[in-house]
C-alpha cells in the first residue's frame, strides 16, 4: 500500500520525464539514422567515391535508378563557404561594435531601445529577408554596379549578414557583460581611456564567447536554405567574382528536391547534400564545446 | 623616462582615439537602428500600399486561407513541442545528475537546434510523408516545425527551472512532498511564466518558418468553408490536407509566380508577418517585464 502510494507520488512522474529525455537522443539519433540512410545510397548504391563528391565540380546526376551520372558537389560547397565567409567579413565588425555600445558605452539607452530592436531583427521570418532582398537589395546592386544580373554572392552575403547579425551581437554582448567589472575599475585606475579599455581589457577577455557567438552565426549562415536560394542566382557554376551567381548546398536541395524522382540518383545525392550539412551541424557543435572548454580549464589555472 | 611635453601628447591622442571610437560605436548603434527601421517600414509600407480587402479573402485571389493555415499550423505544432520540450526540460534540469547519458542529451538538445531547418524539412518528409504513404499534409508540417521548436522550448524549461530559488524546492521538501510533487505543485507553477516567453519565441519561430515546411506542409491550399466533414481534403480543420502557409506562398511568388497579382501578395504576406512579429516580441517584452515586477516587487 505505501509502496504504490510512492510510486504514484513520485516514480510515475519522474519515469515520464525520464522517457522524454530519452526521447530527445531518439530523435535526434532517428534524423541521423534516416539521413544516412537515404543519403549513402550514393556511395553504397550508385558507387559513386567520397572524393569525387567532396572535390569534383561536375554536378549531373541522373535522374533514374540507373545512374551513371556526376555527382560532385564542389560548387555547392564553395557556393556556401563564399558566401557565408562574406557575410561574416561583413557583420563581424558590425556585431562587435554593436555588443560593445550596447554593454560599455551606453547600457541604458540599449537596454530600452536597441535591445528590443535587435530582438526584432531576431524573430523577422527568413523569407522575408529572401523577399526584401529579391525586391529591393538585388535591383540596387544590379544598377550600383551596372551588371546583367543583381543574383550573386554579394546579394546573399548581404542578406545572410543581416540574418546572422542578432544572433553574434547577443552573444557577443553577453560575453562581454560577464567580463568582472573590478577589471575594467582597475584599467580606469591606472588612467586609460574607455577605448584603452576596450581593446586592452574587455574583448581580450571576452574573446572565447565572441567567438562561440560567432561560431553559432555561421552556423545559423550555413543552414540558411531560402532566403539565400532567393538572390543567390542559382547557377551552377563556380562563383568568379562577389558578383557571379552561383548556388550553395541548402538552396539545391530547397529547389531540386520536388522535380526528383524517389530513390533516382539524383534524389539520393540531394539527401547525401542534407548529410553533409548533419555532419557540418556537428561539427560546429563541436568547435563550439572546444572554444567554451578551453575556458574553462584557463579559468581553473 | 618620457619628457613631460611627450607625455602630454600621447595622453591627448589617447583621448582623440577615445572619442573618435565612441563616434563610431554611436554611427554602428545609429546604423543598425535606421537599417531596422527602414527594413520594417518598408515592408510595412509596400505590403499595404496596394491593398485590398479581397487580398484577405478566403479564395484563390486572397491570403485568408494561408493565414488561417499558417495560425492552425503553429497552434498544432505548439500542442507537440510545448508538452515534450518542458518534460524533457524537467528532466535535464531536475533528475539527471552529472552523467555521460545527461551530457550527452545536453549535446543531442544542441544539436537540434543547431540543425538546419531544411534538414529537418527532409527528415519530416521521408517520416511523415514518404513512409506513411501519405500526401503533403498539415500535421506532417506541424510535426517538423515542432522538431525545431522542441529544442527550444526544454533549453528555456531548463532555463526557468535554473533560476528558481533553492528555498522554493527546500520548503516543500522539507514539508514532506516528494520531489515530483515539489516538481509540480511549487517549481513548475513557479517557472510558468518564463517558460511562456520561450513558447512565444517558438511560435514566432514556426510562423516565419518556409523551409522545414517545403516537403510536408506542401504548396497548395484548397479549403471550402462550408464543409465541415473532418475527413474531407477541403475541410479548413482537416490535418491531413496539405496547407500552405504565409511564408510558403512568399517563397511560391518567388518562384512560380502564375498569378499576375503575385508580386503584391509576396508583399502583403510579408506585412502580416512582420507585424506578427512585432506582436509577439511586444508580447515576450510585456510579460518579461511583468514577471520583473513580480520578482522584485517594484513597479517601474
Amino acid at each position: 500500500m505505501k509502496g504504490k502510494n510512492r510510486f504514484r507520488r513520485e516514480y510515475a512522474g519522474r519515469a515520464v520525464v525520464t522517457a522524454f529525455g530519452i526521447f530527445m537522443i531518439a530523435v535526434t539519433f532517428a534524423i541521423g539514422i534516416f539521413l544516412a540512410y537515404k543519403g549513402l545510397g550514393t556511395f553504397t548504391t550508385y558507387k559513386h567515391s567520397l572524393m569525387e563528391f567532396l572535390f569534383s565540380a561536375h554536378w549531373n546526376p541522373a535522374d533514374d535508378f540507373q545512374g551513371g551520372g556526376a555527382v560532385g558537389a564542389a560548387i555547392f560547397i564553395v557556393g556556401s563557404l563564399s558566401t557565408c565567409g562574406l557575410a561574416l567579413l561583413i557583420v563581424v565588425p558590425f556585431s562587435l561594435a554593436s555588443a560593445i555600445f550596447l554593454t560599455e558605452i551606453s547600457p541604458r539607452f540599449g537596454a530600452h531601445f536597441f535591445q528590443p530592436a535587435i530582438e526584432i531583427f531576431v524573430g523577422i521570418p527568413s523569407v522575408v529577408y529572401g523577399w526584401v532582398g529579391t525586391s529591393v537589395l538585388v535591383p540596387a546592386i544590379r544598377k550600383a554596379f551596372h551588371l546583367q544580373v543583381g543574383y550573386g554572392v554579394l546579394a546573399a552575403s548581404l542578406v545572410l549578414a543581416v540574418m546572422i547579425y542578432p544572433s553574434i551581437t547577443t552573444v557577443a554582448a553577453d560575453a562581454i557583460r560577464s567580463v568582472p567589472q573590478g577589471y575594467r575599475e582597475a584599467s580606469y585606475g591606472m588612467g586609460s581611456t574607455r577605448w584603452q579599455t576596450i581593446r586592452r581589457i574587455v574583448l581580450p577577455n571576452a574573446k572565447s564567447g565572441i567567438l562561440t557567438g560567432i561560431i553559432l552565426g555561421l552556423a545559423r549562415a550555413f543552414g540558411e536554405a531560402l532566403a539565400v536560394a532567393m538572390v543567390i542566382g542559382q547557377m551552377k557554376a563556380f562563383p568568379r567574382n562577389i558578383f557571379s551567381p552561383t548556388s550553395n548546398l541548402t538552396a539545391t536541395i530547397a529547389a531540386d528536391m520536388g522535380g526528383a524522382a524517389e530513390g533516382g540518383e539524383y534524389n539520393t545525392a540531394l539527401w547525401t547534400i542534407a548529410l553533409l550539412l548533419f555532419f557540418i551541424s556537428l561539427l560546429f557543435i563541436f568547435l563550439i564545446h572546444l572554444v567554451s572548454g578551453k575556458v574553462e580549464h584557463s579559468n581553473e589555472k | 623616462m618620457k619628457s613631460e611635453p611627450e607625455m602630454n601628447r600621447i595622453s591627448r591622442r589617447n583621448r582623440t582615439t577615445d572619442r573618435f571610437m565612441t563616434g563610431i560605436f554611436y554611427a554602428v548603434a545609429g546604423f543598425i537602428l535606421l537599417l531596422l527601421l527602414a527594413f520594417v517600414g518598408y515592408t510595412l509600407y509596400n505590403g499595404f500600399a496596394g491593398f485590398t480587402p479581397d487580398m484577405l479573402s478566403f479564395t484563390a485571389e486572397g491570403v485568408g486561407n494561408q493565414l488561417f493555415n499558417t495560425v492552425y499550423l503553429v497552434i498544432l505544432a505548439l500542442l507537440i513541442s510545448v508538452p515534450a520540450g518542458i518534460l524533457a526540460g524537467i528532466y535535464l534540469s531536475e533528475y539527471a545528475q552529472d552523467t555521460k547519458m545527461t551530457r550527452f542529451i545536453r549535446i543531442c538538445v544542441e544539436t537540434l537546434s543547431s540543425l538546419p531547418s531544411i534538414v529537418i524539412g527532409l527528415f519530416g518528409y521521408l517520416v511523415f510523408i514518404l513512409m506513411t504513404h501519405a500526401r503533403w499534409n498539415l500535421l506532417a508540417g506541424a510535426l517538423a516545425v515542432s522538431i525545431l521548436c522542441l529544442p527550444l522550448i526544454t533549453i528555456t524549461t531548463v532555463d526557468a527551472f535554473r533560476a528558481l530559488p533553492a528555498e522554493y524546492k527546500e520548503g516543500s521538501l522539507a514539508l514532506g512532498a516528494t520531489h515530483w510533487e515539489s516538481i509540480v505543485h511549487m517549481l513548475l507553477p513557479a517557472c510558468i511564466p518564463r517558460i511562456m516567453t520561450g513558447v512565444i519565441l517558438a511560435a514566432g519561430r514556426g510562423f516565419g518558418e518556409a523551409a522545414a515546411l517545403l516537403y510536408t506542409a506542401g504548396m497548395s491550399t484548397d479549403l471550402n468553408w462550408s464543409n465541415w466533414n473532418l475527413t474531407s481534403p477541403t475541410c479548413p480543420l482537416n490535418p491531413m490536407r496539405p496547407g500552405e502557409t504565409l511564408a510558403l506562398q512568399i517563397w511560391a511568388s518567388r518562384t512560380e509566380s502564375i498569378a499576375a497579382n503575385s508580386t503584391q501578395i509576396a508583399n502583403l504576406c510579408s506585412a502580416i508577418l512582420i507585424l506578427m512579429v512585432l506582436g509577439f516580441s511586444i508580447l515576450a517584452r510585456a510579460l518579461s517585464r511583468h514577471l520583473d515586477k513580480k520578482a522584485t516587487g517594484t513597479a517601474q
